[in-house]
């Protein structure tokens, strides 16, 4: 069944027509052609799709884009809007990636690993869950980053892209 | 023409990365985002042998926004194309998931709905799966993969062994795999008139074109494919599958252009695996370490409807000095979909065997495994005695033990506890062919332009987009911001697809050639009203004179949880002798890569057989488990100075392929450090601490 719907991707608002099976991420590549967020799974085990949904990160595959309409939905080119994003500058710098396809679900999710860890959210390998501050250890930094697959496996370069921004952003001594 | 540092060795960074980090780069699917495209979903069979008896397709046909359902009975005819990718031509099925319809329609949420209202009947026996040194049908192929040949026999093995003070008799298995590169293989095609336009994910549109002109029955003028940007392949893009024809079809059929992407789980079946092997390693040694007799007996599978015959033993040939040396390869023709090459397809599993047993004599022979390598290092190839144009596996391990801290490793097993963890360290080397394809390049100079740098190379994530933009730039003594680099596209000058690790050694040179027909031809002055100049390269009588390869040596730390059998890896080193290295950075990506590959091989990756059904049970990457972040702990990798010229006029070896190899046995070699136990079956899970 054919729905009509209003999505607001990394700052720009699109009237579309989806399916009402249609999933997020499926709306952004075939609707609304969008090239940020990839596909490598469909089914929210890769995290190639990763996307922040009100600035949490979600694997927009998962989600049904008729009920993303009231939400702001980011994409690692939306982290662009002002210029590079610092992680875009830390994963060129590290080569923390290979062929590139995870790597914009990579940055999104790395994103909303930095955010989370602002607010003080434990994760499984936090050892003191009470810390009024998390610190992005490496140890923290792989435990975070693992729901995003990378078959070229640059995880050794990931780690240090994402601490180098963690550290500027004061979430990581 | 500007005097400019070297570009070659450097770090620069990748061109292409600013894009594709912010997701700006087109994949296959990406293309034509513009156009009127319409969605091609398969229809699966579910049987694994046997035969489609009646297709009724009306209830898909009438989902609103169909547009056309083609099946054996109704798609279009292909020409003489391998048997394996003969899509949709006969009622006959030969493995699980073999596509007996395509549906195309308006939108890929309706495509995949009126997928599951295809009725398809069919008539089915039990499929034969089981690899197994015990089955009767075992038979030897004609000749391995890569023309090698199947069998080699160099002296009296049976009595070599026999005489030996100190043998080693073990047999190891390594499963199915399958590559699962992140980017599904897609293909975007449509027909322009009597041209077939098609955007693909693939290692070389050239690999594609023999296939897909004489599957459609046109000619190359008539066939376009595009694939500047492809995430991952690993072997699995390197040659055409039924996808690619069925787009076409589906683009012929409807007059469109068709969206066909593989979903994860057709991937487990539509676009290979890597074969599963049972290798049976004997040595025989003097109790100073001296091997007198290498024995590598291999059994894997192929399919019913192609001989893939993998060179897993090819490796053994050439590693260690022995007098008398055996290798052979036996396959079993099974209901299983066609094998296809991974990541160092044959040295990948065959050098988890040999640096496995190995580790098992030095045990024997309470000696360093260090050492009992070192001591077997042969001067010239043992078996085609030629020279090494470079070899330098020596300053790979003692590099490596210097850099990891071999020295004053206590060689007993199971001795050191940290906790809960029992703690071990394993060694391992590797090796891979350095081989060059035929290519061609060419270079459009126009005075005051940068130089325009074409050839049908192929970035599936190896860096050739930056690393050949620095060998164009110093071949024609400018500035990397000088050259404009073209490749992926088959109407640009034909080169060998990226695989084998022969990108670098074959495209490189053909730039090289090129620049230097525009040096001779005109100096340093360009004509003011352009010049178009081709340069083109391939193999020369090295192959025949000289043995190449690269070699590496791996070194892994281990810990194991006594109470629940997980393994971690905290620490690897590599370091490798692979010739110039163009990029340190992207060089330093291919090797971390593989290594890790070659962790997530030794502790992970297994697609399991349905004995019954014959369909990979675990297809999906929840269940198929490749390494994660958390996975993988530090990785520490450096190379030795090392230039072959010998081989090539870049001084360069492959660099893709030799970090997977050997780092697997580093880390069943350091398990069994830790625990005192050989897990000789990959994966090492945590269930076989158990047992």
């Amino acid at each position: 069944m054919d729905h009509q719907i209003t999505l607001q991707v990394d700052g720009e608002r699109s009237a579309l027509t989806v399916d009402t099976r249609t999933s997020l991420l499926d709306a952004l590549r075939e609707r609304l052609g969008t090239t940020s967020a990839k596909k490598g799974c469909d089914h929210g085990q890769c995290g190639a799709c990763t996307v922040l949904l009100d600035g949490r990160r979600v694997n927009s595959c998962l989600v049904l884009a008729v009920t993303a309409e009231d939400q702001e939905v980011t994409t690692s080119d939306g982290l662009a809007a002002d210029g590079p994003h610092a992680l875009h500058e830390a994963f060129v710098d590290h080569d923390a990636y290979q062929c590139g396809y995870c790597t914009p679900g990579q940055i999104t999710s790395a994103a909303g690993v930095l955010a989370e860890a602002a607010q003080g959210w434990p994760s499984a390998v936090t050892e003191d869950l009470t810390a009024e501050r998390t610190e992005l250890t490496d140890a923290e930094i792989r435990e975070r980053m693992s729901g995003n697959l990378c078959r070229c496996a640059a995880y050794a370069n990931i780690v240090p892209a994402v601490a180098d921004v963690a550290a500027a952003q004061g979430v990581r001594a | 023409m500007t005097t400019t540092e070297r570009a070659v060795g450097s770090d620069v960074r990748r061109i292409d990365g600013p894009d594709k980090v912010r997701g700006r780069v087109p994949y296959a699917y990406e293309h034509e985002l513009g156009a009127q495209s319409v969605f091609v979903a398969i229809v699966q069979s579910p049987v694994a042998r046997g035969r489609v008896t009646s297709i009724d397709a009306s209830a898909a046909e009438a989902v609103p926004g169909v547009l056309a359902v083609l099946t054996h009975e109704n798609a279009p005819r292909l020409g003489d194309v391998a048997e394996e990718i003969l899509v949709l031509q006969s009622p006959v099925v030969q493995y699980a998931g073999e596509p007996v319809a395509v549906v195309v329609a308006e939108t890929s949420e309706v495509a995949r709905d009126a997928v599951g209202r295809v009725r398809v009947d069919y008539e089915s026996a039990d499929p034969d799966v089981v690899l197994s040194v015990d089955r009767d049908d075992l038979y030897p192929p004609e000749q391995l993969m890569a023309g090698f040949e199947t069998d080699s026999v160099i002296g009296d093995v049976d009595a070599a062994l026999a005489e030996a003070p100190v043998t080693v008799d073990v047999v190891y298995e390594t499963p199915n795999q399958h590559n699962n590169p992140i980017e599904m293989h897609a293909t975007v095609a449509r027909w322009d008139g009597d041209v077939l336009r098609m955007w693909d994910a693939n290692q070389g549109p050239h690999n594609l074109v023999p296939v897909i002109t004489e599957a459609f029955g046109i000619t190359e003028d008539q066939l376009h494919i595009t694939s500047p940007y492809v995430g991952g392949a690993f072997g699995s893009k390197a040659y055409t599958h039924v996808h690619q024809l069925l787009a076409g079809m589906a683009a012929k059929v409807t007059g469109r252009t068709v969206k066909l992407e593989l979903t994860r789980q057709q991937m487990f079946s539509l676009v290979g695996h890597r074969t599963p092997t049972i290798q049976r390693l004997r040595l025989g040694a003097r109790p100073d370490g001296t091997l007198t007799a290498i024995s590598h007996e291999v059994v894997e599978h192929t399919s019913q409807n192609a001989e893939f015959a993998e060179q897993t033993a090819t490796a053994t040939r050439l590693m260690y000095s022995a007098p008398a040396r055996r290798t052979t390869h036996r396959l079993a023709k099974l209901d299983v979909p066609a094998p296809t090459i991974m990541r160092a397809p044959g040295e990948a599993p065959g050098m988890y065997a040999l640096e496995s047993a190995m580790d098992e004599l030095a045990a024997e022979l309470g000696m360093d495994p260090v050492e009992l390598r070192l001591r077997n290092e042969p001067d010239r190839d043992p078996e085609r005695d030629v020279p090494w144009s470079t070899r330098n596996l020596v300053a790979c391990l003692t590099q490596g033990a210097e850099r990891f801290g071999w020295a004053g490793r206590d060689h007993r097993p199971g001795v050191r506890e940290d906790g809960r963890w029992l703690v071990g360290t394993g060694v391992a080397a590797a090796t891979y062919p350095t081989r060059r394809r035929p290519s061609q390049a060419r270079i459009e100079a126009v005075a005051g332009k940068p130089y325009v740098v074409s050839i049908d190379a192929s970035d599936i994530g190896t860096g050739a987009w930056t690393t050949l933009t620095q060998i164009a730039a110093d071949a024609l003594g400018v500035p990397m911001d000088q050259v404009r680099l073209r490749i992926g596209d088959s109407r640009l000058p034909q080169a060998s697809g990226a695989g084998g690790s022969t990108g670098i050694t074959s495209w490189g040179p053909a730039i090289m050639a090129a620049a230097q027909e525009l040096h001779d031809r005109f100096g340093g002055q360009v004509p003011a009203d352009g010049v178009t100049v081709t340069g083109s390269s391939g193999p020369g009588d090295e192959a025949e004179q000289l043995s190449s390869h690269a070699f590496g040596a791996h070194f892994a730390e281990v810990r194991v949880d006594r109470d629940t059998g997980e393994v971690r890896v905290p620490r690897m080193t590599g370091v490798f002798a692979v010739g110039r290295v163009i990029n340190t950075v992207t060089a330093r990506s291919q090797l971390l890569g593989g290594m890790t590959m070659g962790l997530s091989m030794a502790l992970h990756e297994e697609s399991v057989l349905d004995e019954r059904r014959g369909h990979y049970a675990n297809h999906d990457l929840a269940e198929y488990h490749i390494a994660a972040n958390a996975d993988v702990g530090e990785v520490d990798i450096a190379w030795v100075d090392e230039v072959d010229d010998a081989h090539n006029p870049l001084g360069a070896k492959g660099i893709g392929e030799i970090g997977i190899v050997g780092s697997a046995a580093a880390i069943g070699n350091a398990y069994w450090h830790a625990t005192g136990r050989r897990v000789r079956d990959l994966p090492i899970t945590p269930d076989k601490w158990f047992r």
